[in-house]
């Protein structure tokens, strides 16, 4: 072969020599790379990690996905914060199981986005750097056990919202992770409602203690769809790829209309003197939410932005030592391994 | 459904749940003497999970965040039952017992109180408990008391993944890096003293001949494959003696106090509440 074999040229022309033509055949093949990534969106069919696609597809998707995954491990300490005050042994092993469930979601994701051809190490990298994104509202504090029971209905909740359309993902391995996450969120937003509905029905401190759960929890929830359309500058490419498939409006305002009637059922109210039901529409009207406060919590302004990120990294620092061992073990494990055993 | 029967795709360990709800549904009334029983291995159980959950977001590994939280869980549940069956002797719940007990009604070893440490310091004390635990309930499974017997073939099945976990991390840490057999080897130092209450016949085991297994018949037997296993990871079994005070009375631990002042301290501020 006259050049260094890839996964490309194996099917080129033997005879192919000069530099021109390996141009030319890397812009023939995005060519029809490209015809072929457009022809399995337009019939909604799956993009696999092994198929061409285009740049911006990807990196936009390892971004996406990585994000994601980052929400999953940081949404870990709020309510990690809880586990060892749970106010009784059951709540504690729903509790316990619901926070090891999120560290699953957090693994199955990562794995997704590694297909996408960048290290896991890259992604955790991104998160300890700070340059990393995930969901603003882990930068809210769970100060009560309330909070418990808020974040598991309308976080969980907002998260199954979002996350059911994702399961048609173009991209076939974010898809399949959703399918798995989802099945569990929505047993979470079950787990989190059933917290809220004992306490609303307990005595009136616990009562008390459920709606101010809600109040606080409420805005930032609505919030976690994104910023409103117009705002929303990647929306419509991502729509476009069949990644998302409903606006960030549609997604809230899809969310805000099932929560209504599950907060009536707790004896709850939702603290928005503007939510109204809107017979012409046949959706509930809402107010509008204050996007000052949800840019300067996503810019790292949240309350407890500062403490998630140094509670990870401490985690990471500390068990740097368990990893290196563990990667030297592994490595002397291999090479103690006859060839071919 | 019960909770730990849900469908994980995260769930590791093999034992099949049984829940404090089937122990209480089963009927069975627990005398005095079983039921302090169960006592000893429940605080036991319930404690470790109590620290063993801390690691939870902290964990050196992704990987071990769930697999740290797989074992405190499981434990839960073994106190679980096991104080839900004490219960039945007082017309006490699990949760009674969990938070309305005060420190010197607990019959935890210390070992389970000792605060986490570093990694190597908890897997230390998880491979020193895990190995015991599985002496126990191997053995346990065999009880004339048929509730305590079929919690221990649920139990067992569970221990045996802590104590395989145990084993593979004592091995990476032992054999690892120099960094990381020097630290397993301190937390094995540091746990060793409170080793020997693990094998104390406290009141009311000496009386419970068929229904429990008297823990200095398994000194022996967990000794020998804790010094093999740490043997084979590259350190040294601690020549430390067993500390004073090996009771489980509570009365010579200062982490007790601390554990349920944290523990207790939301039931506390509501007693009589539901949650
Ligand atoms: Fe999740
Ligand atoms: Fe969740």
């Amino acid at each position: 072969m006259p050049h260094p074999s890839t996964a490309q040229d194996s099917h080129a022309a033997p005879l192919r020599l000069a530099d021109a033509s390996d141009a030319d055949a890397a812009a023939e093949e995005a060519e029809a790379g490209q015809a072929r990534f457009d022809e399995l969106i337009a019939e909604d069919s799956r993009i696999e990690p092994r198929d061409w696609m285009p740049a911006d597809y990807r990196k936009s998707l390892a971004r996406q996905i990585s994000q994601h995954a980052h929400s999953e491990i940081i949404g870990m300490q709020p309510e990690g914060n809880w586990i060892t005050r749970a106010p009784s042994l059951k709540r504690k092993a729903i509790l316990m199981a619901k926070v090891q469930d999120e560290a699953g979601h957090g693994l199955y994701l990562y794995s997704a986005a590694e297909t996408l051809g960048t290290a896991r190490e890259t992604f955790y990298d991104q998160l300890y750097t700070g340059r990393a994104k995930y969901s603003s509202i882990f930068n809210y504090p769970a100060r009560t056990w309330a909070d418990i029971g808020a974040i598991g209905w309308l976080v969980d909740g907002a998260a199954i919202t979002n996350q059911v359309p994702l399961c048609r993902a173009s991209y076939g391995p974010y898809g399949r992770a959703m399918v798995r996450v989802c099945k569990e969120e929505s047993f979470h937003q079950r787990q989190g409602w059933e917290i809220l509905h004992t306490l609303s029905h307990g005595t009136a401190e616990q009562h008390r203690m459920a709606q101010d759960a809600v109040d606080r929890f409420y805005g930032p929830a609505l919030q976690m769809f994104g910023p409103p359309d117009t705002d929303s500058p990647n929306s419509q490419q991502s729509m476009a790829w069949n990644i998302k498939r409903f606006t960030n409006d549609e997604l809230r305002q899809r969310f805000v209309d099932m929560i209504v009637p599950q907060a009536e059922a707790l004896g709850l109210t939702l603290p928005d003197p503007e939510l109204a039901w809107n017979e012409e529409r046949g959706h509930y009207d809402f107010g509008e939410l204050d996007w000052d406060e949800f840019f300067a919590v996503l810019k790292g302004q949240g309350p407890l932005s500062s403490q998630r990120l140094e509670h990870y990294r401490r985690a990471r620092d500390e068990g740097a030592w368990v990893r290196e061992a563990a990667a030297a073990y592994a490595r002397r494990q291999a090479a103690a391994e006859p060839i071919g055993a | 459904m019960s909770f730990a029967s849900h469908d994980s795709a995260t769930r590791q360990s093999q034992g099949e749940a049984i829940t404090a709800e089937e122990v209480a549904a089963s009927g069975a009334v627990a005398d005095e003497d079983a039921a302090r029983y169960a006592l000893i291995l429940g605080d036991d159980a319930l404690m470790l999970a109590q620290r063993l959950s801390a690691w939870i977001s902290r964990a050196p590994e992704l990987e071990e965040d769930v697999a740290l939280g797989n074992i405190a869980l499981d434990l839960l549940g073994h106190a679980r039952f096991l104080l839900t069956y004490a219960g039945t002797a007082w017309h006490r719940t699990e949760d009674d017992l969990a938070y309305f007990r005060d420190e010197e009604e607990f019959r935890s070893c210390r070992l389970v109180e000792q605060e986490n440490g570093d990694f190597g310091r908890t897997i230390a004390r998880q491979l020193i408990v895990s190995i015991f635990q599985h002496e126990v309930y191997s053995r346990l499974v065999h009880s004339t008391d048929e509730t305590l017997a079929a919690i221990a073939d649920k139990a067992l099945k569970e221990v045996a993944y802590h104590q395989d976990h145990a084993i593979q991390w004592t091995l990476r840490l032992g054999l690892g890096t120099e960094e990381s057999a020097r630290r397993l080897q301190a937390g094995l130092d540091e746990l060793w003293a409170s080793v020997e209450e693990l094998f104390i016949d406290v009141d009311p085991i000496p009386r419970l001949a068929s229904v429990a297994v008297a823990p200095s018949t398994l000194r022996e037997p967990t000794m020998a494959r804790l010094g093999e296993i740490i043997e084979q990871a590259g350190l040294r079994v601690p020549e430390v003696g067993g500390s004073f005070g090996a009771d489980r009375s509570g009365r010579f631990s200062e982490h007790r106090g601390h554990i349920l002042a944290e523990m207790q301290v939301l039931a506390r501020r509501h007693p009589g509440a539901t949650w």
